[in-house]
């Protein structure tokens, strides 16, 4: 398949990782990603509190854009683009005069032909694929000792009727992709609790407060890891971590989901852009390294003791 | 004989008359309850009450249509409500029917309504009502019936006067069926 | 030669405001065939009929339109006026201008016009109306009562007392309903089991009562005075005549492990059960789902699986053979007291509804609803009415009251207000401090309605007395958190948000109607709203009645509803059915169809479409008596009035007196030419 891709102002910057590891995962899996050609802000936080109409119009542009470029699809990987861009969509279907309006102000055509993709419908829907190409790798999947927490932020499933897929609620899309990883998804109470959102530069001690009740609620539930799958939520509750007072509590990593399925697929970490995580990885792989090689070691305990019984028992008869 | 001749001047001036033939216990009790709620309407309807849509024959529209009627609207119970349990499901099959041979006959088909409108949905019927009259007057006056009235008591050959009346109609083929074409009047679509 | 009285209302400003009456009675006066036209300020009071009946007896009139409000209201009252003055009823109608004209049009002019328009149709069609006699048939003195709940056992006590034959209907084991798994009840807090069960007993015992429960109604035929009802016994396993209620099958039953529906899901009871020990009957059902020796049956095993309960029963009660028996029953009337469903904190939601994801969709054992709480607090429930949570059995230190679950809510939910929920929330907090003084009480809520006789004054004690704290504001999340229940709320009176850590939380979750009501109100042909509550005649003047003569409502099928007004409205119910009941015949309406057997010939389009199965076909015979072919004809005691059968009709053989062709085309060409 191939997909038009909007990276939005992030993707290149600040969470360079995460573009990095979908790259190597969309390689992966055969899904053609063609970035949309000139592409502009989605106006993010800023523009639709400004007006409605810029709100919709910055959005709507890229989509026209991949309009023109012959695109059906565009995957938009960072939850405030994915929202915006859908919002966009939703307001000119769904508002009287905007379909008409919308083509005045970006002066281009228009048609709202554009579906916009979030990164869990993308691999939600590739899960099986994913599944089998896991189940298909000989070395023994580390990952099966993970339990991680699916942190989907606010963005992703609301609101209900502008994103259309999963529930409001209790969303349970990423717990799919996380258990097609062979990885263990955690039952925890945050999953769509606000992370502080935009507020990290303006009121970082409300960020520092909300984040932080979504990492202790992590780990209460068991997770050695919290997955994000928006650039914003993962810098507050990655970079913004070493800030958050943790009484003595070990760091979280927090995972973008698209490392976690090139973890899954046997992609070279070097492609995945750990190094760039402000809270280290590296304890939790060895970890789970070790607890791949206990593992293994008690599985070959086991066979061992089950063919000295077979043999004893062949001795005997 | 198409539509097409009716001028924007005379959409622009004239108030639809629409014919409604409503079930009792649906649609007439539904238009009370909209009565008793004070929605306001387009007094364009003219409410005949029958006891269900199933007692409605073809005719009864046909009729009404050339006595001067613009637009019909025929309204009942919806599926598995009716209040005789299976009338407007005749009605609803009826009409499916009648709606082609209408088509056929060369009456625009957005001229006849047909809605489900029960007895609690007073907001419902008010909008059947206004938006029905907003088509209609749209489509402008019905009067292609009065015009193939009028060609044919003015003169012996109806075919003749009707060509005459509208030159731009003039049949494409051949034959018998040119006729009937040009007094069908196919063109307007 | 038609003389047709035009009498035009005012109905006080409600026509006169928009309509210029008198213009339409000058109009009409010099409409053809009419005689006399005049206007008045309120037609349907006494003067106003005085003056009908003045009008026919001076003028000889031959027909009468009242051009007022909607027939639906006041076709009765003037056709009653008109018969005192000695005309036939039938020849009198109603032109609506207030419901269908002055109520919704602004100009004056335009609605004017159009109250004319309406005025001269009627005319036009009373021209061709022929007089008619009232069809009298025979009634049937019994009544069904569909439910057992309250207002299903008062309206039976008051029918029955009332000296008429009920059969009692009910589709659970037991008769008794919601009420019965109440511990006490608002604004008394007497016992709800000891007011109830006398009830029950009394009409178990009531020799005018035939009870069967584990029943439903399975087709409903007829009308009103001759219902012809299929009951739908559902096999039960055990014989109701060998079988004393001993109880010792359920003792010995070794399938423990079912779900309690009497204990709303908190408790486990056995497979042969009855629901509680009060039922009436008390007599066990086998619950054939769950019964190991069934499972076996349905997977195909040679030997029975269990026997148990048939090895236990020293009556030889126990019949494992049975199958469901359908019995008829024929009655005058029917009530409908089927009562109501709680909205389900679970995530598996009917159409429409989405269920609170936020609250946990019920995954959280300590996050219950109202009937569960009243399990907890009853002396014979899961916990012999202490206070224990479901998770642990812990005493619960802290409980947070939800109000407004899926009520006020058309996003999630119902949009209505389920109108008792403030009540028993108030009522929880007392029974819960009662049990746990030191405990501590709180209340979300969006506002407090308590409207009813000593209501409020009980809500007051609520808080007052017993120290319930109300917080006005929405609970936002509720989760677990390690061994407490978090619940994030707001309070916006004194603008902050709570955070409460709660042992227990109980959601007051929305009234709805019982599953399956749409296809129990297709059955009777009564009509229903888009929440499925059943709908009521005339929501303020005939509130018990619904649109399908003979059939009644009572109790929390037509709208949420408590225990006063459901016993009201039962009591309501049976003066209507007792009335119904007091006269030896009952006067149908005439307006049924007629064929012509002059011109009928014989295809029976008609009685393939008639829904009632009203036509039947006679021979028509020659001279001699041999049977030369064969024509439709009417049972007027059947027909109901619908007109399919002259609409399929190709040689307009069959008429519906009062809507005849002649009737429906001069209507249709009185509009010619407006």
């Amino acid at each position: 398949m191939t997909l038009a891709y909007y990276p939005g102002c992030s993707m290149h910057g600040t969470s360079r990782e995460y573009e990095e590891s979908l790259l190597a995962v969309a390689a992966a899996l055969d899904v053609g990603l063609t970035e949309i050609d000139d592409w502009s802000c989605c106006g993010a936080s800023s523009a639709h509190v400004a007006d409605h109409l810029l709100g919709v119009a910055l959005p709507a542009r890229n989509l026209a854009l991949a309009e023109a470029q012959g695109a059906d699809r565009v995957l938009a990987p960072c939850a405030a683009c994915y929202n915006r861009l859908s919002g966009a969509v939703h307001a000119v279907a769904e508002e009287p005069g905007m379909a008409a309006r919308v083509p005045e102000v970006l002066e281009r055509p228009f048609a709202n032909t554009v579906r916009v993709l979030s990164i869990v419908e993308l691999l939600q829907g590739l899960a099986p694929v994913i599944e089998e190409r896991v189940a298909a790798r000989l070395e023994p999947n580390p990952l099966e000792h993970l339990n991680v927490a699916a942190y989907w932020g606010c963005l992703l499933v609301r609101p209900a009727e502008i994103t259309g897929f999963d529930d409001a609620e209790r969303p349970t899309g990423m717990d799919d992709v996380i258990s097609a990883c062979a990885a263990n998804p955690v039952r925890w109470n945050m999953a769509v609790e606000c992370c502080g959102g935009a507020f990290s530069v303006s009121r970082t001690s409300s960020v520092l407060r909300l984040s932080r009740a979504i990492i202790d609620d992590a780990r209460r539930c068991g997770a050695d890891a919290i997955l994000a799958a928006c650039p914003l939520c993962h810098a507050n509750l990655d970079f913004r971590q070493g800030a958050m007072s943790l009484r003595g509590e070990p760091p979280m990593p927090v995972l973008y989901i698209t490392q976690l399925v090139g973890l899954a697929l046997g992609l070279p970490m070097s492609s995945l852009g750990f190094e760039r995580h402000f809270v280290d990885t590296q304890p939790l792989f060895a970890h789970l390294a070790r607890e791949a090689d206990k593992a293994a070691a008690a599985a070959a305990e086991r066979a061992a003791a089950k063919a000295a019984k077979a043999a004893a028992k062949a001795g005997a008869s | 004989m198409s539509e097409a001749a009716i001028t924007d001047r005379d959409r622009a001036i004239f108030e639809p008359r629409i014919t409604a033939f409503v079930c009792n216990w649906c649609t007439y009790t539904g238009a009370d309850l909209a009565g008793t709620s004070r929605l306001p309407m387009a007094s364009n309807v003219r409410i005949i009450r029958l006891p269900c849509t199933g007692r409605i024959d073809h005719l009864f529209v046909v009729k009404a249509f050339e006595r001067g009627a613009d637009g019909v609207i025929v309204s009942g119970c919806h599926p598995a409500d009716c209040h005789y349990t299976a009338g407007n499901y005749h009605a609803r099959r009826r009409f499916g029917v009648f709606r082609e041979l209408l088509s056929f006959l060369g009456v625009d088909p957005r001229r006849l309504t047909f809605s489900w409108v029960s007895a609690s949905e007073g907001a419902k019927w008010a909008d059947v009502v206004n938006e029905t009259v907003a088509r209609v007057r749209e489509l402008g006056p019905f009067d292609t019936y009065h015009r193939l009235a009028d060609a044919s008591a003015a003169d012996g050959d109806p075919f003749a006067a009707l060509e005459a009346a509208a030159p731009g109609a003039a049949p494409q083929a051949a034959g018998n069926d040119a006729a009937l074409e040009a007094t069908v009047g196919r063109s307007a679509r | 030669m038609s003389r047709i009285g035009v009498f035009i209302c005012h109905c006080g400003e409600n026509i006169a405001r928009t309509v210029d009456c008198g213009a339409v009675a000058d109009a009409l006066r010099d409409h053809p065939g009419v005689t006399v036209a005049t206007d008045y300020k309120y037609m349907c009071s006494d003067p106003g009929q005085q003056l009908i009946k003045k009008a026919i007896e001076d003028n000889a009139l031959t027909g009468v339109v009242v051009c007022a409000c909607s027939p639906h209201m006041h076709e009765k009252t003037f056709r009653r006026a008109a018969a005192q003055a000695g005309l036939n009823p039938f020849v009198v109608e109603m032109a609506n201008i207030r419901e269908h004209c002055s109520w919704i049009h602004d100009d004056r002019e335009q609605a004017t016009a159009k109250a004319i328009d309406t005025a001269r149709t009627i005319v036009e069609k009373v021209k061709h109306n022929r007089p008619l006699q009232t069809i009298r048939i025979p009634v049937t003195r019994r009544a069904l009562v569909i439910g057992g709940g309250i207002a299903g056992i008062q309206a039976a006590l008051d029918i029955a007392d009332g000296g008429h034959e009920v059969v009692l209907v009910e589709k659970d084991p037991s008769i008794g309903g919601h009420m019965s798994q109440l511990s006490e009840t608002f604004p008394t807090l007497d016992c709800s089991q000891c007011i109830l069960t006398p009830r029950m007993v009394e009409a178990y015992q009531h020799p005018r009562i035939k009870l069967y429960t584990w029943s439903e109604v399975e087709k409903v035929d007829g009308y009103i005075g001759n219902f012809s009802v299929t009951i739908r016994k559902k096999a039960r396993s055990v014989d109701e005549d060998l079988c004393n209620g001993c109880g010792d099958c359920q003792a010995a039953c070794p399938s423990r492990r079912i779900a309690s529906e009497f204990d709303a899901g908190l408790s486990r009871r056995t497979a042969i059960y009855t629901p509680f020990p009060q039922a009436v009957p008390n007599i066990p059902v086998l619950d054939r789902e769950h019964c190991t020796l069934f499972k076996g049956r349905r997977k195909g095993l040679a030997k029975d699986a269990c026997g148990t309960c048939k090895e236990t029963c020293l009556k030889g009660a126990i019949d494992y053979d049975g199958e469901d028996t359908f019995v008829t029953e024929e009655v005058g009337a029917i009530v409908v007291a089927t009562g109501f469903q709680l909205y389900d904190i679970g995530r598996e939601q009917p159409e429409g509804l989405k269920g609170y994801g936020e609250y946990g969709y019920g995954d959280v054992p300590d996050v219950i609803d109202g009937l569960q709480f009243e399990r907890l607090a009853s002396a014979s429930g899961p916990a012999g009415g202490k206070m224990r949570r479901p998770s642990d059995g812990a005493e619960p230190k802290t409980v947070v009251f939800v109000k407004c679950v899926g009520s006020r809510d058309p996003e999630k939910g119902m949009s209505y207000c389920s109108k008792i929920c403030c009540m028993y929330t108030a009522k929880h907090t007392m029974l819960y401090k009662h049990k746990v003084p030191d405990g501590r009480a709180v209340v979300f809520y969006m506002d407090i309605r308590a409207a009813g006789k000593g209501y409020d004054e009980f809500s007051r004690r609520a808080i007052e007395e017993d120290g319930a704290e109300y917080i006005r504001g929405r609970v936002s999340r509720i989760f677990r958190d390690g061994d407490k229940v978090k619940v994030w709320g707001y309070d916006t009176l004194s603008n902050r948000q709570v955070v409460v850590d709660a042992d227990m939380v109980v959601l007051a979750t929305a009234v709805r109607p019982q599953p399956g009501i749409a296809e129990l109100a297709q059955k009777l042909s009564v009509s229903y709203d888009q929440d499925g509550f059943l709908n009521e005649a005339h929501p303020k003047l005939r509130p018990v009645e619904t649109n399908t003569a003979g059939i009644y409502l009572a109790g929390a099928c037509q709208a949420p509803r408590d225990i006063p007004e459901s016993v009201a409205m039962a009591g309501a119910t049976a003066a209507k059915v007792l009335g119904l009941f007091s006269a030896d015949e009952l006067e149908r309406d005439p307006s049924v169809a007629l064929v012509n057997e002059r011109t009928c010939s014989g295809c029976f389009n008609c009685e393939r479409v008639c829904p009632y199965g009203a036509i039947e076909r006679r021979d028509v015979c020659d001279m001699e008596g041999h049977v030369c072919g064969h024509v439709a004809y009417v049972n007027p005691g059947v027909c109901q009035g619908c007109g399919t059968c002259v609409a399929v009709c190709p040689s307009k053989s069959v008429e519906l007196a009062g809507f005849t062709d002649d009737q429906v085309y001069a209507e249709i060409n009185a509009l010619a030419g407006w």
